[in-house]
C-alpha cells in the first residue's frame, strides 16, 4: 500500500552563469593579448677599446679581413672595400654582399684549406658613421656564411670586430 | 516511438552547456601557453634588421642586459626612455651592481643591442664604447630571423 506521493529524485542544479562569465573574461583577455612573436637571432661582435693602453681583449688572428664600407648620401652603400692583411685589395659597389661572401669564401679556403673551421681568420669593419644599420647586418651577414641550395647554411667567419671609430 | 514532450508555457529551456565549457576551457589552455611576458623588453616600434643567418642564442647568459636603440639616438631600456646614449653610464652601474649580487661579473655580462634598421650604424658602436667604458664586454646585435 502506498503511503503519500512517491518523490521525484531531487536534482541539484548549480547555477553555471557566473562561471561561464568569468571564463569568457579570460579568453577574451588572452584573444587580446596575443600576438605573434617573431624569431629573433644575434650576431656576436666585438670592438676593441680605443682609449685603453694594453687592449686586453685584443686576441691576435694570423689572418684578417679588413672590410671598408663607405656610406652614401642617404645613408646607402656607396663603396666596399675588402683587403686580407693589406693584400688583394678589392672594390665592390654593385652586388656588394654578393662579391664580399664570394672574396671570403675564397680567402678562407686558401688560408684554411676547410672553409667549415674558419676559426683562425677574423673581420675587421671599419664603417661610414651614417650608414644604415641595416647594411651593417647585410654586410654581416655576408662574411658569416653562405646559404646553400639545400637550405643549409655553410658558415664562413664567425669573428666580427668593429673598429672603433668617432663621429665624422 | 518517443514522444515529443511538450514544453508547457512559463518552464525553462535548459541546453547542455558542457561541449561549450569544454572547448573554451581549451581555447584558454591554448593562449595561456602561448602567452610570453617576457616579451616586455621589446619594443615593437623597433623595426629589427633581418637575416637568414641569424639563429636564436642556444645558451642562455647567466645575465644580460637588452637594449633598444632608435634611429635617433634615444636608447629605451626596461621601459626607461634616455634621450642619449652617454646617460647609459649610471643605469650599466647599477647593472653591474645587481649582476655582482647575483654572483655575475660584468664580463660575463651579455649585452643585447635591438637597433632599428636605419639607425646610423656609429651610434650602435656609441652604444658599445659606452658599454666597453663600463666594463661590460660582451655584445650580440639582434636581428629577426627571416624563415625562407
Amino acid at each position: 500500500m502506498k503511503i503519500g506521493k512517491e518523490r521525484k529524485p531531487l536534482e541539484s542544479k548549480v547555477d553555471m552563469t557566473p562561471m561561464i562569465d568569468i571564463v569568457f573574461q579570460l579568453l577574451v583577455f588572452f584573444i587580446m593579448t596575443f600576438k605573434i612573436v617573431t624569431m629573433e637571432g644575434d650576431f656576436k661582435v666585438k670592438m676593441p677599446i680605443a682609449t685603453t693602453q694594453d687592449n686586453k681583449m685584443d686576441e691576435v688572428f694570423p689572418t684578417v679581413l679588413h672590410v671598408k664600407i663607405a656610406a652614401g648620401d642617404t645613408g646607402g652603400v656607396a663603396q666596399v672595400e675588402v683587403d686580407t692583411d693589406g693584400d688583394n685589395l678589392q672594390t665592390f659597389t654593385n652586388d656588394w654582399p654578393g662579391n664580399l661572401t664570394a672574396y671570403v669564401e675564397n680567402v678562407v679556403a686558401a688560408v684554411e684549406g676547410d672553409p667549415s673551421t674558419a676559426q683562425d681568420t677574423e673581420v675587421e669593419f671599419d664603417i661610414d658613421f651614417s650608414l644604415r644599420y641595416l647594411h651593417t647586418v647585410k654586410a654581416i651577414e655576408s662574411v658569416s656564411g653562405i646559404i646553400q641550395p639545400d637550405r643549409s647554411i655553410k658558415k664562413l667567419i664567425e669573428k666580427i670586430k668593429f673598429k672603433s671609430k668617432s663621429r665624422d | 516511438m518517443g514522444r515529443k514532450r511538450k514544453i508547457k508555457s512559463g518552464e525553462l529551456l535548459e541546453a547542455d552547456l558542457t561541449p561549450m565549457i569544454d572547448v573554451t576551457f581549451q581555447l584558454i589552455a591554448f593562449f595561456m601557453f602561448l602567452i610570453n611576458f617576457s616579451e616586455v623588453d621589446r619594443a615593437e616600434e623597433i623595426l629589427l634588421p633581418s637575416s637568414q643567418l641569424a639563429k636564436p642564442p642556444t645558451e642562455i647568459a647567466k645575465y644580460q642586459i637588452l637594449m633598444n636603440l632608435e634611429p635617433g639616438g634615444k636608447v629605451k631600456f626596461e621601459g626607461q626612455s634616455i634621450e642619449q646614449i652617454q646617460f647609459m653610464t649610471p643605469i650599466f652601474r647599477q647593472e653591474i651592481d645587481a649582476a655582482k649580487r647575483e654572483g655575475v661579473n660584468a664580463d660575463e655580462i651579455s649585452v643585447i643591442i635591438r637597433a632599428h634598421e636605419d639607425t646610423p650604424t656609429g651610434l650602435v658602436q656609441e652604444l658599445i664604447s659606452v658599454c666597453q667604458e663600463s666594463e661590460l664586454e660582451s655584445f650580440s646585435l639582434r636581428v629577426k630571423e627571416e624563415i625562407n
